[in-house]
């Protein structure tokens, strides 16, 4: 039965370790490669509780996706290692102030009564294996109670893809593009011409 | 409780987990072996060669002579390189087309991760694919590698996302996301004959993110000489080389279960349901394997942008409107599978 807790230990061991990388590595790449990590740990936790789909759902979009795209962004940009530095000291104030606040908020959060030890056990515990997947399950919730959000959040991505791309399109002017269905239809009768030449005086 | 309850409680389930894992893995490195054999094999009886004769009877010990020689060789390490990332970079790519062979079913119950969610592991592990390459162009600190990691990330993205629609509307037909599941949905017919249009989308999409000819632009030889792992050499190189293939043998694998009745003969008759499941999952594969070597030796390779107006402007809009016609139709005949 110990196998559990030490999984659960070493992804959350893993996780933290590698989130306290991500901000402390030198190289951007570096610091990127090592969210992804906490990604996929956290994926793990989400294993460990149940929650299969959640786990999948998080390495797809975030891993598979996003870091992707991160990642392809942060090699590509030219990042000036001594500038970036200067500004640490600049921005610490803030930082430590959303820090105190995360921190104030999350111990109000655990000292109500609603997580009182009783019940956070009923929270912290695996949910039993029942026979219904939680894929179902989610769906069920998401397609009947939340339906209106579940379309609203649908709406918010698509505006925020609108919003990107009339962002970066601009007309370019004068640019050679090719059409796909015209190359489709030539033959070699309209490709071809035979000519007959006559010696000496070229076409 | 005595002192040796440990030995039933860890170790020996984890020797069984163990053998259940060599069990797998060997069977796909050697099948690995075979493959680039009968690629060599196959692609010279194309273009009217002889192929590999030499080494063994027919040259069938050709891919092992050329492993050994391989790894033999000395690993250069470029001296601008991240070393750390540039030596990760082949392990992961080789450990992730490895671990997904953890849920694939190769007869009833022979599998050593029966989940619920199968497929979506499959789907994620494949998605990871991408992160070796895009490490070992970043890592190599060269032009070609990096141009060679940037088309692949792009193409591997662009890819996924018809892969994922496909999957949905498989999945509408089963109602579940495990693998047998989906198996055991096509006892009465393979799903490859009522979507046929979506397993064509399927395989073209299948040869694209494993980086096969005509869409293997990044290691693109007469433009990027041999794209990401230009720089690598040896070991690191065999491990590359053994991912992509053990990487094709997967994807054949996953047409197979989604498409092709994984290890469920063509007809359910007495002669035919007599033979064991696992050797028609081989087979199917084995034909599939086929189509793969088959389109690389017919077809040229293409340009980026067409690679890409395929991907986004063809295969996408395709296969999500599969996905509402079979929708609408399983609701409109009443015939959704598995509800609550």
């Amino acid at each position: 039965m110990f196998l559990y807790p030490i999984t659960f230990y070493l992804f959350s061991f893993i996780a933290v370790l590698s989130a306290l990388m991500v901000i402390s590595s030198k190289n951007p790449v570096n610091s990127v490669l090592f969210l992804i990590l906490s990604f996929i740990n956290s994926a793990g936790l989400f294993v460990l509780l149940g929650a299969e789909f959640l786990a999948m759902i998080l390495v797809v979009v975030y891993v598979g996706a996003v870091a992707v795209l991160f990642l392809f962004v942060v090699m590509m940009l030219d990042i000036n290692f001594i500038k970036l530095r200067e500004g640490f000291l600049q921005y610490l104030p803030f930082g430590t102030l959303l820090g105190i606040v995360l921190i104030i908020e999350l111990s109000i959060l655990f000292l109500t009564k609603s997580f009182s030890n009783s019940n956070l056990i009923n929270y912290s515990s695996s949910p039993t294996i029942n026979d219904i997947e939680n894929t179902k399950l989610i769906g069920e919730i998401l397609y009947t109670d939340y339906f209106y959000l579940f379309q609203i959040c649908g709406l918010i991505l698509l505006v925020a893809m609108i919003g990107s791309i009339t962002l970066t399109l601009r007309d370019r002017g004068q640019i050679k593009r090719q059409k796909i269905s015209s190359q489709n239809y030539v033959d070699a009768k309209k490709a071809i011409e035979k000519k007959k030449v006559k010696i000496g005086e070229g076409v | 409780m005595n002192d040796f309850s440990y030995l039933n409680d860890l170790v020996l389930p984890g020797l069984i987990i163990f053998a259940q894992i060599f069990a797998v893995i060997i069977p796909v490195l050697i099948s690995v072996a075979f493959l680039v054999y009968a690629e060599r094999k196959i692609l010279a009886l194309i273009q009217l060669r002889k192929g590999p004769n030499i080494v063994g009877p027919f040259g069938i010990l050709q891919s092992f002579a050329d492993a050994l020689k391989l790894i033999t060789k000395e690993n250069i390490i470029p001296s601008g390189s991240n070393k750390i990332v540039f030596l990760l970079a082949p392990i992961i790519t080789m450990v992730l087309s490895l671990a997904a062979w953890a849920v694939i079913p190769f007869a009833p119950g022979w599998v050593i991760s029966d989940i619920n969610v199968g497929i979506m592991y499959l789907f994620a592990v494949s998605s990871l694919g991408v992160y070796g390459i895009i490490m070992a162009g970043w890592a190599s600190n060269s032009q070609y590698p990096f141009l060679g990691a940037l088309r692949s990330a792009a193409q591997m993205v662009s890819y996924e996302v018809s892969i994922g629609f496909v999957i949905i509307t498989v999945l509408l037909c089963v109602g579940s996301l495990n693998l047998s599941k989906i198996v055991e949905a096509q006892e009465t017919v393979w799903f490859a004959i009522p979507l046929l249009p979506m397993f064509i989308v399927f395989f073209i999409s299948a040869l694209a993110e494993t980086n096969r000819l005509p869409f293997d632009l990044p290691e693109d030889e007469s433009t990027l000489v041999a794209g990401f792992f230009t720089e690598y050499s040896s070991a690191s190189f065999v491990l590359f080389f053994l991912a992509e293939y053990a990487s094709m043998i997967l994807m054949s694998s996953m047409t197979v279960i989604l498409f092709l009745g994984g290890w469920l003969p063509p007809f359910d008759i007495y002669p035919l349901n007599a033979i064991p499941g696992i050797f028609w999952f081989t087979a199917k594969i084995i034909f599939i394997l086929f189509l793969f070597i088959w389109v690389r030796g017919t077809f040229p390779r293409y340009r980026y942008d067409q690679l890409m107006r395929l991907g986004w402007k063809v295969f996408l809009p395709l296969s999500l409107l599969w996905v509402v016609i079979t929708a609408g139709f399983l609701v409109y005949f009443d015939m959704v599978p598995n509800t609550l």
